[in-house]
């Protein structure tokens, strides 16, 4: 008898290519296959109006209102005010000191986000440190034959960013003292970090700034007048510092007790122990939810409105008011959606990047 | 144990005396650690002490500048300005502590309505996303990321100003089974109830004590004999059944008040405010894609052996998420919800943006604004919101110690 070695056979047409895969993800089982069916259609019947709405018959090009026929989106409606959308109410010839600011943030970002580059430290330093200096006589002027510009020009997304990095970049150092002083052995240090981290945590943000823009001027002598700029930015950092001091905390006590013991052990004091040894470790487990706290953070930055600083939002708000463009509200807000959507929505991708790398766990994953 | 280490003040726990070290190396006073951190809260407890002299002072000395008297005598006088929507009565007439009132409850309303709303559809799409059907798992993931990922305050001014406010005046109002939609509101045929409503309540509270006996002598007859019993749909029959027996037997003690149309608004019926819409809409929609993710971990938690387990036993799809996945994940579900749901409270405060009279709006914007007492108005503000995160982290605590798994 002879045994003859067959070809395999190819798998059944209907288990491979797009067929398989519709019929594996989309059809397997009677009511898969209705829930498909039902919800395809609802998707189509309601995407296509949304897209002939807001592409393709939008007006796109054009100055004034006359240029929206009404059929679709008025784009010109942002096209007409993108200036004050980015920049606010900045005097236009100084546009360049916004721009050169955003460049040089985006530049340490991005250093500090690639995996190949190098001496990331030095470009976190500079960020946490040195940006921030740079920034302030950018934006503010007033020094090195800059212009001044006071705060109350600000505003548009560059506001929303300022907002945002001051309210990061101040609350961090702040965050890590309260952190570490929730860890203490000293009773009354603890207390009094437990007691600060949880009142800001338990309160609202909006009554912060209430507070931050009503009694902050009460709390210190009449001649000391804030700005209104400073007084929110005093709030948000204070509020901010107490979730901030939570995530420095998880990262904290995810460090293996071992590490502390051995830092002991070596003969460390305190703060050698906690720069040389913890620290190091645990910030790289704290990123992601530090970038998680930045998108809260990005995102609460629109209730500034409410004590009349006019970022991306209310910017968006006072252009729907004005009587040469009513009627396209939804086109504003749709635009200042837009905007948030795409910071905050790569900031989580890549906080969600990080954990998976971080983060080799046994759940329930297929 | 290791006490001939000599004592050089690194640890700031083996910091004990020794009595048998020499003078000589007894450590200085600043490298003892007990002395140093004796040091250090005296130190801070001057730094506080004088932190809050001196903001005091100044407050004192401000207040008294512009002509402002602290205390809480001005929560009995008379307000003076209307509320748009008030669960108590309300008046002009009321005093300051009533709007106190008005607006607590009004953020209590929203905020249970909010829960309610945010909770249902979290999770259906929180289970929708782990949907082996491509486009349902699709569609939940991308209504989370589209949510997510927008500031609150936006999507609460585009459901008010962009949607409620853009529907036609009461005139052309849309109709729908005798209620209406305008931009002033919904307005729905109210139930006014009359003589003997009372005993209706009453059989809906003897049918929820029922229910709960009832639940408890299944679970024993169960594990017992092993016999089950339908307590889910029982228990509904008893909840909807006996209060509706009743009030057919009281001879239906309730009437319908029918909206009208009366020149240009209308009269009569129950008028839900749009602020009240846009805030439970976005509320609800926005911390929904919050409770899908924690819902989403916490079956992915669950570890990937329950659910193989649970179908080698031979139990359905259904069966397994009933009894296997879905009462594990609960645990690890739970935690974060609360979380969140304190955090929806939290938010309900940005209807001041839009003007529904929560108790920032009233009391923090209103109230403050005409009394200029903000030290205390602040205060109370605060402490309410204080209060429920408090209460809302015992409860998890005491959640937490109960559902902590006992380990072998």
């Amino acid at each position: 008898m002879k045994y003859d070695e067959q070809p395999t056979l190819p798998p059944p047409a209907n288990t491979i290519g797009a067929v398989g895969w519709m019929r594996k993800h989309l059809f397997n089982g009677p009511y898969n296959s209705i829930a498909t069916l039902v919800l395809g259609y609802f998707l189509i019947s309601w995407m296509i109006p949304i897209f002939q709405w807001s592409i393709f018959d939008a007006n796109w090009i054009g100055e004034t209102r006359d240029a929206c026929t009404g059929d679709g989106a008025c784009w010109v409606f942002i096209g007409a005010r993108l200036n004050q959308f980015l920049y606010g109410f900045y005097p236009e010839a100084e546009y360049w000191r916004l721009n050169l600011a955003f460049i040089l943030l985006m530049i340490a970002i991005v250093w500090l986000v690639l995996p190949q580059t190098p001496r990331k430290g030095w470009m976190a330093i500079f960020l946490l440190v040195i940006f921030p200096v740079i920034a302030f006589f950018l934006l503010y002027g007033d020094a090195f034959g800059l212009k001044q510009v006071e705060t109350h020009k600000w505003g548009g997304l560059s506001l929303t960013l300022v907002l945002a990095v001051v309210g990061i970049v101040a609350s961090l150092p702040l965050g890590i003292v309260l952190a570490l002083g929730r860890q203490s052995e000293m009773p009354i240090v603890r207390s009094v970090c437990v007691i600060f981290i949880e009142i800001w945590r338990g309160v609202p943000l909006i009554t912060v700034l209430f507070m931050a823009s009503v009694m902050l001027p009460l709390f210190f002598p009449e001649d000391m007048s804030f700005d209104k700029l400073l007084r929110a930015l005093i709030g948000i950092t204070l509020f901010q510092s107490a979730y901030m001091a939570e995530v420095i905390r998880g990262g904290l006590q995810a460090i293996p007790k071992g590490q502390y013991e051995a830092a002991d052990a070596l003969g460390l004091g305190y703060w050698q122990k906690m720069i040389l040894i913890i620290m190091p470790q645990a910030l790289k487990l704290m990123i992601p939810g530090i970038v998680n706290t930045f998108i809260a953070l990005f995102k609460d930055t629109s209730l500034v409105l409410i004590i009349g600083l006019f970022d991306i939002l209310a910017i968006g708000q006072a252009a729907n008011q004005d009587p040469n463009w009513i009627g396209f509200s939804t086109e504003s807000y749709l635009f200042v959606a837009l905007m948030f959507w795409v910071f905050c929505f790569s900031m989580s991708r890549y906080s969600m990047h990080l954990e998976r790398k971080l983060h080799t766990g046994h759940g329930n994953r297929t | 144990m290791y006490s001939d280490i000599p004592n050089s003040g690194h640890k700031p726990d083996g910091g004990s005396k020794q009595p048998k070290a020499s003078p000589a190396s007894r450590p200085k006073f600043w490298n003892d650690p007990q002395k140093r951190s004796l040091l250090f809260q005296t130190l801070l407890i001057a730094a506080l002490g004088f932190f809050f002299y001196t903001v005091i002072d100044n407050t004192l000395t401000n207040l008294e500048q512009r002509g402002i008297t602290t205390g809480f005598d001005f929560l009995t006088q008379e307000a003076g300005f209307g509320i748009s929507m008030s669960l108590i009565d309300y008046t002009e007439a009321s005093s300051y502590g009533a709007t106190f009132v008005v607006g607590l409850l009004n953020t209590i309303l929203v905020a249970v309505l909010g829960i309610i709303a945010a909770t249902i559809l979290g999770f259906i799409i929180g289970v929708a996303r782990l949907s082996d059907n491509w486009l349902i798992s699709k569609i939940s993931a991308w209504y989370i990321e589209i949510f997510r990922n927008i500031p609150l305050l936006l999507q609460i001014f585009f459901w008010y100003f962009a949607v409620l406010r853009a529907l036609p005046h009461p005139r052309q109002s849309l109709e729908f089974m005798g209620s209406y939609f305008n931009n002033r509101g919904l307005i729905t045929p109210a139930p006014v109830p009359e003589d003997g409503f009372g005993l209706v309540w009453g059989a809906l509270l003897v049918a929820c004590v029922a229910s709960w006996f009832m639940s408890r002598w299944a679970h024993k007859r169960q594990d017992l004999t092993g016999q089950q019993f339908p307590i889910f749909w029982a228990s509904v029959g008893l909840i909807i059944g006996l209060p509706l027996l009743m009030f057919l037997l009281a001879g239906t003690p309730m009437s319908i008040d029918h909206p009208e149309l009366k020149g240009f608004n209308f009269r009569g019926g129950l008028t839900i405010i749009p602020e009240l819409i846009a805030l439970w809409l976005a509320l609800s929609i926005y911390t929904a894609a919050f409770i899908a993710e924690t819902v989403r971990a916490g079956i992915l938690a669950v570890s990937h052996g329950q659910t193989e387990a649970a179908s080698a036993l031979g139990l359905s799809k259904g069966k397994t998420l009933r009894f296997i996945v879905i009462p594990q994940a609960m645990r690890v579900i739970i935690p974060p919800l609360t979380s969140q749901y304190l955090n929806l409270t939290k938010n309900s405060s940005l209807a001041t943006a839009i003007g529904y009279p929560d108790l920032v709006n009233v009391f923090a914007g209103t109230t403050l604004n005409q009394t200029g007492q903000a030290i205390e108005v602040i205060a109370m503000t605060m402490t309410v919101y204080l209060t429920l995160s408090l209460l809302t982290s015992l409860f998890m605590n005491w959640y937490n110690s109960r559902m902590q798994l006992t380990e072998r």
